[in-house]
């Protein structure tokens, strides 16, 4: 089965991990920029992190056959101070225009806070700007619901901003009917401990259709499964879920939303 | 899709285990101390969704998990979450 993997944070994860990725059949990889696990001293060590995404791990995935592309951004749990965030941002311009670079991505909120969603605000910006696509991060736990209708208030004051390119990550069930409505592509990430495990997206599948949908590992370093795609889609083929509405979820929808991108190509 | 037999079939006895994994973490809590914490106020809160004839249990669970209000904060207290809103 081939499938693209749209969400995973390979810095954090072992050369052997791309092995069973390629065994697996996953073809791409697509990496957002975010949290390290820790705080970063300073806007250099994002300088670097850009340069391991855009150069680094694409020859490492290339070494099994898979095509690693990136998204670039501050990610919202170093973005609270406001100072440090806009002096991480103004390293994107040198990046941007890599070609393996999306879009801009995963912003959004991390504990809800008034310099978060400045900086989320002006990420939008900035994507419009060079009309590109966005991937948003949704809120952990107890904050993703009132992190998520935050950030469909803000994207609400952005009028020229095409709802079809922009993916808002890590829904569950009390946000997934919030981002789809409002017109959005939502994501679905299959975590051991929290977000969705592998039978509640299907859930989420069958209760809402796989339109603008997809499923991702999230595989950083934390407990994650690199592995979590063609696990659910075991889990789906378990429950007689037909090959092709599997190759949708796992392959279809990514392509459509990701080609979205000028950069995207496979 | 699967018929309702064919689903119990597939999960019933895994959804039998973490039932009785959640019974065997209350036991567990409890054991320790009766110290009050907000965060078991909120699991046991939540355990009675389960019994209720709906269709989006898992919804309204983890809207009892969060946080309802509506006001941005100046800054944030920590990075992570707890999994209730303990504030």
């Amino acid at each position: 089965m081939r499938y693209i993997e749209p969400h995973a944070h390979m810095v954090s994860r072992t050369t052997d991990d791309y092995e069973k990725l390629a065994l697996a059949g996953c073809e791409v990889l697509c990496e957002p920029a975010f949290w390290a696990g820790f705080d970063r001293s300073s806007a250099d060590g994002f300088y670097d992190y850009f340069r391991q995404l855009t150069e680094y791990e694409p020859r490492r995935a290339a070494r099994f056959g898979i095509k690693h592309f990136c998204w670039l951004c501050i990610n919202p749990k170093e973005a609270d101070d406001p100072g440090f965030a806009r002096e991480v941002m103004a390293l994107i311009p040198e990046f941007i225009d890599k070609e393996t670079v999306l879009g801009i991505g995963e912003i959004g909120l991390n504990k809800n806070t008034r310099s978060e969603l400045a900086i989320f605000e002006e990420h939008v910006q900035l994507a419009l700007d060079h009309d590109l696509p966005i991937l948003i991060h949704t809120p952990h736990l107890e904050d993703k619901l009132k992190g998520t209708r935050l950030i469909l208030d803000s994207l609400a004051s952005f009028s020229k901003l095409d709802r079809s390119k922009v993916i808002i990550d890590h829904v569950e069930e009390h946000t997934v009917g919030l981002v789809l409505d409002a017109g959005f592509w939502a994501g679905m990430t299959l975590y051991p401990e929290s977000k969705c495990t592998p039978n509640r997206a299907i859930d989420i599948l069958e209760v809402y259709g796989s339109e603008r949908l997809w499923m991702n590992s999230a595989c950083d370093w934390g407990i994650s499964d690199p592995l979590s795609v063609p696990k659910c889609a075991l889990e789906m083929r378990r429950r007689k879920h037909t090959p092709e509405q599997i190759e949708k979820i796992v392959f279809d929808n990514p392509y459509k939303f990701l080609s979205q991108s000028p950069r995207f190509r496979i | 899709m699967l018929s309702k037999r064919e689903l119990l079939d597939l999960q019933f006895i895994d959804a039998r285990a973490r039932l009785i994994d959640l019974a065997a973490f209350l036991d567990r809590v409890e054991r320790h101390g009766d110290e009050a914490d907000i965060r078991l106020n909120y699991f046991k809160e939540a355990l009675p969704i389960l019994q209720e004839n709906r269709p989006d249990r898992a919804k309204a669970v983890l809207e009892k998990f969060s946080d309802f209000t509506p006001e941005l904060t100046d800054t944030a207290p920590f990075q992570g979450a707890t999994g209730a809103p303990i504030a």
